[in-house]
């Protein structure tokens, strides 16, 4: 029921025309209830698949190409499969969301937290597990409040728990929390903070979750909108899913737009059908540039995806297609930037983003992000020096060697370097860090140099804050002065 | 007393059974905690330590990676504004500007009469509706620097009954009733759940 609208009780989301997977019920005031949710479809797919092999159930989601909405875009169904025959095994929930510019979890969590906890049932009912772990980003205490009340309604109506409606399967969804730390949402880091650890990633290999998870044992860890797309994969199959969205990428998708248009908003779009330019230009979307600026640019998959320019408007939103390009579609977290932004200070702020929540674990990434941030600062500050953008990209190679993924540029014959990067550390995080940083500088290279400071050669560097640089007369031992030298005064 | 209190206890030991191994109780106890003294204090740390099996270090170890455990008293209503790349872009950083001004604290500071902390952090997933912010981790969408102004006076004014003071993330909890359990065991003893060894052995007949 497209009212072709914004919902004011689910901030942000649009309710425009277009198919509705996993945000059909947010225009109902009530979606988080178990009553609406029931008088929905609620639980119907779980009654259906208690009745078939938890295998038939695996089938039929791989069959449908569910693909990861956290991130990596790796199909849910292929990564269930890598679980070798050992027990105890988990389910791991992601929802963890805070990666730069994404918002959808959060919604998922807080507007139709059953149907999520639908689709962790069907599926540790297909893996044969008996424990979840919803694990949720402990900034977002609505979610919280909505799951722990949902979970409370589904235990006490046999959908979850002992004997789930009425059978003997037995299965315990736990509502657990995080504390404000990027990084868990890393998934080895998350299955860290779960075990009541500092959240720092595990090497992989060999930490790789569905071998060696939580406790060391086989677990799996799904982003929210994943799970919440399977309740309507078992309803309606896996050919009804595919008839949405790309061969590659079927379905739909989440994207949340911010910046500069004039209707930001989440909306679920169809994967690999809709572009960048539909999404931010068309009349059942963002509805254009705000002011009718020009666009500058756009971070296409969070934070830490390599930038794009007005070039790749026509890119459609699709995992593949957009790695070719030079970036990924990530979060499907759509940043979008005019004319009036500045690049340094956009490229600054991500990156101090990095910096900020790097975990510390690996010496690239704990001081490669630092630095980084400190020569941006100084660039926009002014007190930048002309080696600093060579700089810049060596520290950024030390994290990532090799060509960084960035767009192309045909008007200078520059082509794409495709996703993924290469990386020196433990997780991705230090490489992300590196992405602002060498889409901004292939870009706007004028912009950076226009803030070093215009000096004579002659001129000595400005030192960083702290420190004071004052010209002294060097007397010689006749008691002439001669040269005027320059030396250094710490104050 | 900044140990948990009997009630806390009880719930603490809920919270424990809820998992594998009680270690992973960790992050909740520390939460829990927080809410019973605005912070997390040395006794509670010591507390939970006890109560999970683990050495007081392990437990400071933890709390201090998370940036919402305060090992310090901060205010009774933390207000957190994001200046990340999506509020930056719409005023992210005048607002926390203005908020600077208005509240006379830089980030990370408490103002005189213990009410609010600031601090300037990071995307908090609510980028559509930038420029945004929390207080006591509840969502202020779109906020003019007259708004802020406003959710300031109406806290002075004990008017927002719907925010919690610090400490106090979800104010609804899960319950298990012990009859609903499917049942958690440590990782040493859980095995295949019996109802899915059923289901294989079924599997495995129909195919022979
Ligand atoms: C630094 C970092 C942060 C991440 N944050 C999240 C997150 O907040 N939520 C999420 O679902 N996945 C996040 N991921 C991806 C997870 O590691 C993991 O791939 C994902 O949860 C798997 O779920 P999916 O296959 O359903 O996408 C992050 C990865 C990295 C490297
Ligand atoms: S890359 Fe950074 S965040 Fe990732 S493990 Fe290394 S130090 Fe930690
Ligand atoms: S950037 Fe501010 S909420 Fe995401």
């Amino acid at each position: 029921m497209a009212t072709n609208d914004y919902v004011p009780h689910a901030a942000g989301y649009v309710d425009n025309t277009g198919p509705k997977i996993v945000t059909s019920r947010f225009h109902h005031r009530d979606s988080y209830t178990l009553e609406r949710y029931e008088a929905t479809n609620g639980y119907a797919a779980l009654r259906a698949v208690l009745q078939m092999q938890p295998t038939a159930v695996h089938e039929t989601i791989k069959e449908a190409v569910l693909l990861g909405r956290g991130g990596a875009g790796f199909p849910a169904g292929v990564k269930w499969g890598f679980m070798p025959p050992v027990w105890p095994r988990y389910l791991v929930v992601n929802g963890d969301e805070s990666e730069p510019g994404t918002y959808k979890d959060r919604l998922l969590m807080e507007r139709d937290p059953h149907q999520l906890i639908e689709g962790c049932i069907i599926t540790c009912f297909a893996l044969g597990l008996n424990t979840c772990f919803l694990y949720v980003r402990g900034e977002m205490a609505e979610a919280q409040e909505r799951i722990a009340e949902a979970l409370n309604d589904a235990y006490a109506s046999g959908y979850v728990g002992k004997n789930i409606c009425g059978t003997d399967v037995s299965i315990d969804v736990v509502l657990t929390w995080g504390a404000g730390a990027y990084i868990v949402g890393e998934e080895t880091a998350l299955i860290e903070s779960l075990e009541g650890n500092r959240g720092m990633p595990r090497l992989k290999p060999p930490f790789f979750p569905a071998a060696k998870g939580l406790y060391m044992k086989p677990t799996i860890v799904n982003n929210v909108e994943t799970l919440a797309n399977i309740p309507w994969i078992i309803l309606n199959g896996p050919n009804a899913y595919k008839e949405f969205g790309s061969e590659k990428s079927p379905g739909t998708r989440m994207v949340a737009v911010s910046g500069h248009v004039n209707r930001p908003g989440v909306y679920e779009i169809e994967q690999g059908v809709v572009t960048y330019r539909d999404l931010f230009y068309g009349d059942n979307f963002c509805q254009g540039m705000r002011d009718g600026n020009e666009l500058k640019m756009f971070i296409p998959g969070g934070g830490s995806s390599p930038w794009f320019f007005e070039e790749q408007l026509d890119v459609p939103i699709e995992g593949s297609l957009i790695s070719a390009a030079g970036s990924m579609a990530g979060s499907g977290a759509i940043v979008v930037m005019d004319e009036t932004t500045d690049a340094v200070k956009a490229c600054l702020r991500v990156v101090r983003f990095f910096a900020r929540e790097s975990c510390g674990k690996c010496t690239p990434c704990r001081e490669g992000t630092t630095w980084e941030e400190k020569i941006l600062q100084r660039i926009y500050n002014g007190h930048g020096r002309p080696s600093d953008i060579d700089l810049l990209l060596d520290i950024g190679s030390q994290i990532s060697p090799g060509e960084y993924p960035v767009a192309a540029w045909a008007e200078k014959g520059l082509t794409a370097v495709p996703f993924p990067p290469k990386q020196t550390t433990i997780c991705p995080l230090g490489p992300s860090s590196v992405a602002p940083i060498t889409s901004a500088i292939r870009r706007f290279r004028h912009e950076f140099e226009a803030k070093m400071t215009a000096r004579p050669a002659d001129e000595p560097e400005l030192r960083p804050a702290g420190e004071t640089w004052v010209a002294v007369e060097i007397a010689d031992g006749a008691g002439n002065t001669s040269d005027v030298e320059a030396a250094e005064v710490h104050s | 007393m900044s140990r948990l209190d009997a009630s806390n206890v009880l719930l603490a030991r809920e919270i424990i059974a809820r998992y594998p191994r009680p270690k992973s109780a960790m992050i909740p106890l520390l939460h829990l905690s927080q809410q019973q003294n605005g912070h997390v204090t040395n006794e509670a740390m010591e507390h939970i330590a006890e109560l999970i099996g683990v050495t007081p270090a392990e437990v400071l170890g933890t709390c201090s990676f998370y940036e919402m455990f305060k090992r310090e008293p901060v205010g009774r209503y933390m207000v957190n504004i994001c200046t990340n790349i999506s509020c930056q872009l719409l005023g992210g950083e005048e607002l926390l500007h203005h908020a600077e001004e208005t509240l006379g604290i830089k980030p990370g500071g408490t103002t005189e009469d213990g009410l609010f902390t600031l601090e300037d952090v990071e995307c908090i997933a609510a980028c559509t509706e930038a420029p945004c912010l929390q207080i006591n981790y509840r969502y202020e969408n779109r906020v003019s620097l007259g708004r802020f102004d406003e959710i300031i006076a109406e806290v002075r004014g004990g008017k927002r009954a719907d925010v919690p003071t610090h400490g106090t993330l979800a104010r609804i909890r899960q319950h298990i009733d012990p009859d609903r359990l499917a049942g958690i065991e440590p990782p040493e003893v859980a095995g295949v759940p019996p109802w899915f060894a059923s289901r294989q052995d079924e599997a495995k007949e129909e195919t022979a």
